[in-house]
């Protein structure tokens, strides 16, 4: 079928409330959708509806994406040469602080739970809103408050720690804007823990009738178990980052060892939020994965239960790992060989959700557009991410590659090449219901092949320079590793376009983009039952789930 | 570099058997990824054409009783069971990396922003630079002055990271002369980008040649043993003494009751703690009347100093410290 919408066929085995209300019709503009409903400024910005929350958050994240993606152009052009001809030394620490605090923390970790998060989790569970609807508009105030200030002191001033800021250079060498820094990271902090509250209090008690635990979406399992770790782990990340402030401050020694403090405490207690803040950007990703892959294969979810067991799982060991980024310190050795044989634990359940997608599409009804394969890049570059990371688990690898640029493409491959694109994926796949427009497919789909071409270019030849030896974070290398930082940052050109398409032409689809009718992709899920854009309330009528998730068993018969 | 044009390498000189063997270990798991992901790639992309949607295929699907959890399970534990043969392999080296051999000899190194000193047990000091002999085991012991460095020899595949107030230690037995790089790989600060340099593993002739060349005035022991008499350690240390001080001879690696309960072993670092914070652990049997040596001390007397009671054999052959030392004798079990 064609994007544009046309021949939906009858749904037999629904309840008439559950067909798609009005099949094939457009439904744009009509006068109590979300979008239109009202006009003014203020009705956005002080709007406690969950949907336009999202389109804010969806703005504000591109925004900072924007700035990050900036930062990261910049290190690949220094990188180009060997010796750091075109920045300073601390110039060049600065942009990768800059790119590094940005996309963490004010991209990626925020990125689908509060877009995707925010707009969908409420309409798949049949809700009119999620639990605590003001407090939601809070924490977007809240999350502006705190990265606006700290991008501001890391464009004007400048903090040249990383965005992991080990102590005791961050709290006594460093002589940048550090404190500012930390303030508005630790403001985000709030932000994401009170969006996990809302979204647990939300799927425990705002379901539809019929709506049980093992009929929701994958998409809202992975958000569930995301909001887990954001109310167990950012409040450790809170006071990690309170204390550095105290010693910077107050000089209170608590990790600097002329002040009596231990260094190893810090990397302790950061990996001990920042592993965990690792599935907070992957689990996500893997739950729009799960919406897209059915959808385009036509197919039920392979093992639905498992994956979201899986969802669950991962929540919890991801809280068992974090001593793999501290082999090389000195850790003792038990200690380390624990960590290590827990690290492999972790890949089981990535690894299941990997099988289980490839097993969905076997024997399914497969189209190409561009949400699929924007997909099926995700699998390609997550698997290649999650191996590498069990390349890291390996204790004598690691001491080798520990800090060097092999990490740097291993984290990449899962957070750019997994998360963002599973966010570009869901982004074009929700496109419609969104704004009420569909996007420009061939434009899509080149973009897609742009991305994931341009991506393993960018980061591949890292693989390589970082079993080369060559560490992170340096502005100056040896000229033999040249060869391979020039294909990188022009690998990095090609990912730039891939990302810069798909910005012009959504822009360009809100205007002239064909309408989209309230099911384009004949998807399923309460989403697709209701009008694109939805109403201000989502639903005409309160929605009763009496069938399963992914149920697209009248499409399988289909030979 | 060495060995040609390095230019166009992609694959780093292994200059080690440790060396030889994290590249093999890296190369049978590639082998073993690859069995376990390929199925996936081509899956999908023959899925993706024999299923396109509009092609006639035969789609028929049904889901048996029991059959799919036994996918499910047999494609967690088959993967899970084939990885962990590389943890073993990796944690049985690991192991071995953390206990250097009794015979190897011990360089230390300092870290600073954005230098590393390295000191030869015959008091041989060069700076960024590294010279190691082949055949030899070498340990290294670290510590840093200031941020958390981290030392990284990419030719033996190892690095430790140099953290302020405590040693941590790295060993390895080189066994291909050549010129490799060296670097801190923990971000140090401005500089951390030039604070490398190069690693020489020389024939052993080659590297007692360099040592003799350098001509170092006072070995790293002797010099312990003289800031051990100038600062007023020997006056309370040895014997007649009027105040009750423990006996240092043949401390090094034995464990120490403390006045908490429990017992610490005696090395490096605890040797450090006790010259600049004696009051961290206090020995049980003995008053607290250590003064602190914070601030009087440089990091390289501590250093010294350490390398002095390393060195310093069971009580009466106490004389014969001096000369014990290039080979150090007693590295007994000093693993953190
Ligand atoms: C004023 C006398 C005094 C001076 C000077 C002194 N010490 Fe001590 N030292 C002591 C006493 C008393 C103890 C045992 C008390 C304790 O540590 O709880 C001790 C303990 C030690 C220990 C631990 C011994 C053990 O059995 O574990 C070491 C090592 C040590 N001193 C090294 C030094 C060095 C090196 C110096 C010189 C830089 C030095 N001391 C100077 C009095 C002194
Ligand atoms: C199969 C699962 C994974 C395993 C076994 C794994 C393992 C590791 C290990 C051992 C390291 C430390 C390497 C080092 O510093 O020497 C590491 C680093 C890292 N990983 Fe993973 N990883 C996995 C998945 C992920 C995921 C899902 C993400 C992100 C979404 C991620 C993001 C990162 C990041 C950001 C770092 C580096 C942080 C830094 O030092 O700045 N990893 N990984
Ligand atoms: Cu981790
Ligand atoms: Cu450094």
């Amino acid at each position: 079928m064609s994007p544009d919408g046309t021949a939906t066929p009858p749904r037999q085995n629904l309840p008439a409330t559950l067909r798609d209300p009005r099949p094939g019709r457009t439904t744009l503009g009509r006068p109590d959708d979300y979008l239109h409903a009202e006009h003014t400024l203020r009705s956005w910005l002080w709007t406690i509806d969950h949907k336009r929350i999202g389109i804010l958050y969806l703005l504000s994240i591109t925004f900072f994406f924007v700035f990050g993606a900036i930062a990261a152009g910049l290190i690949r052009l220094s990188l180009v040469v060997p010796d750091g001809q075109i920045f300073t030394n601390d110039t060049y620490n600065k942009l990768f602080t800059l790119h590094g605090v940005i996309m963490v923390w004010f991209f990626l970790i925020p990125s689908i739970p509060t877009t995707f998060g925010n707009f969908l989790l409420p309409i798949m569970i049949g809700a009119k809103e999620v639990a605590f609807p003001r407090l939601n508009r809070t924490s977007w105030y809240i999350f502006m408050a705190g990265a606006l200030f700290t991008m501001a002191d890391l464009v004007i001033g400048g903090v040249d720690t990383g965005w992991t800021f080990y102590a005791p250079f961050s709290t006594t060498f460093s002589n940048t804007y550090v404190l500012p820094a930390l303030a508005g990271v630790i403001v985000v902090g709030f932000s994401s823990i009170l969006t996990g509250l809302n979204f647990v209090v939300t799927v425990h008690t705002m379901r539809a009738p019929g709506m049980t635990w093992f009929r929701m979406p994958i998409f809202v399992w992975t958000m569930y178990a995301v909001s887990l770790i954001f109310l167990l782990a950012t409040p450790v990340l809170t006071i990690t980052l309170m204390l550095l402030v105290m010693e910077r401050a107050f000089h209170i020694g608590v990790f600097d060892p002329a002040l009596g403090g231990d260094p190893v405490l810090f990397e302790h207690m950061f990996w001990f939020y920042s592993h965990p803040a690792v599935y907070i950007m992957v689990l996500p990703g893997m739950g729009v994965i799960s919406e897209i892959v059915p959808a385009f294969a036509q197919k039920k979810l392979f093992g639905y239960r498992f994956v979201a067991y899986a969802s669950l799982g991962l929540a919890s060991v991801t809280f068992l790992v974090w001593g793999h980024h501290m082999f090389v310190n000195g850790e003792s050795e038990t200690a380390a060989v624990a960590f290590s044989v827990l690290s492999f634990a972790v890949a089981v359940p990535s690894a299941v959700k990997v099988y289980n997608w490839t097993a969905t599409i076997y024997k399914g009804s497969i189209k190409l557009d561009t949400p699929m394969l924007y997909a099926m890049a995700y699998i390609g570059l997550f698997v290649i991410g999650g191996l590498t990371g069990l390349f890291l688990a390996t204790l004598s690898i690691d001491e080798h590659v520990h800090d060097t640029y092999f990490v740097v493409a291993h984290f990449h491959y899962i957070m750019v090449g997994g998360t963002a694109l599973a966010f570009l994926g869901g982004l074009h796949y929700w496109w419609p219901k969104f704004t009420g427009r569909m996007y420009p497919e061939a434009w899509g789909r080149v973009s897609a092949f742009l991305g994931f071409i341009g991506f393993n270019a960018t980061f591949f030849p890292q693989f390589l320079l970082g079993y080369m030896g060559m560490p992170r974070r340096y502005h100056n290398y040896p000229p033999e590793f040249q060869l391979l930082n020039v294909a990188s940052s022009m690998g990095s050109l090609l990912l730039a376009l891939g990302y810069l398409f798909p910005m012009i032409y959504l822009v360009w689809s809100l205007r002239y983009g064909k309408r989209a009718s309230a099911n384009p992709w004949l998807a399923k899920g309460l989403e697709w039952t209701t009008s694109s854009p939805p109403p201000a309330h989502n639903f005409d009528e309160q929605p009763v789930v009496d069938f399963e998730p992914y149920d697209y068993r009248d499409r399988e018969a289909r030979v | 570099m060495n060995g040609g044009n390095r230019d166009l390498a992609l694959w780093p000189i292994a200059a080690s058997a440790g060396a030889h063997n994290t590249d093999h270990l890296v190369w049978a798991f590639t082998l073993v990824t690859l069995m376990l992901t390929v199925p996936i790639f081509v899956g999908f992309t023959i899925f993706s054409v024999i299923y396109r949607d509009g092609r006639p295929a035969h789609r028929e699907y049904k889901e048996k009783k029991g059959r799919s959890e036994a996918i499910e399970l047999s494609w967690m534990l088959i993967p899970f069971a084939l990885t962990l043969a590389f943890f073993a392999w990796g944690a049985r080296m690991f192991d071995i990396h953390r206990h250097p051999p009794a015979n190897a000899i011990t360089i230390s190194a300092i870290g600073r922003q954005w230098m590393w000193k390295f000191q030869h047990p015959g008091g041989q000091a060069e700076i960024n630079d590294l010279h190691v002999p082949t055949g030899q085991p070498v340990r290294i012991t670290m510590i840093s002055q200031d941020v958390i460095h981290a030392l990284y020899l990419p030719a033996l595949r190892i690095q430790m990271e140099t953290l302020p107030g405590r040693y941590t230690e790295l060993w390895f037995n080189a066994d291909k002369p050549g010129t490799y790089r060296l670097y801190c790989s923990e971000y140090c600060g401005t500089d951390h980008s030039k604070m490398q340099g190069l690693l020489y593993v020389m024939k052993p002739g080659d590297y007692q040649a360099w040592l003799a060349h350098q001509g170092a005035s006072q070995t790293l022991t002797a010099k312990g043993r003289q800031l051990f008499a100038a600062n007023g350690c020997a006056g309370c240390h040895e014997n007649g003494s009027t105040v009750r001080a423990p006996s240092l001879h043949g401390l090094f690696g034995q464990p120490v009751p403390m006045e908490a309960g429990g017992t610490v072993i005696a090395d490096e670092s605890y040797l450090r703690d006790k010259i600049l914070d004696p009051d961290k652990n206090r020995i049980a049997g003995y008053k607290q009347l250590m003064p602190s040596f914070k601030g009087v001390l440089a990091e390289e007397d501590v250093v010294a100093l350490v390398a002095y009671l390393r060195a310093l054999g069971p009580k009466e052959e106490g004389a014969s410290a001096e000369d014990a030392p290039d080979r150090s004798t007693a590295t007994g079990d000093s693993t953190p």
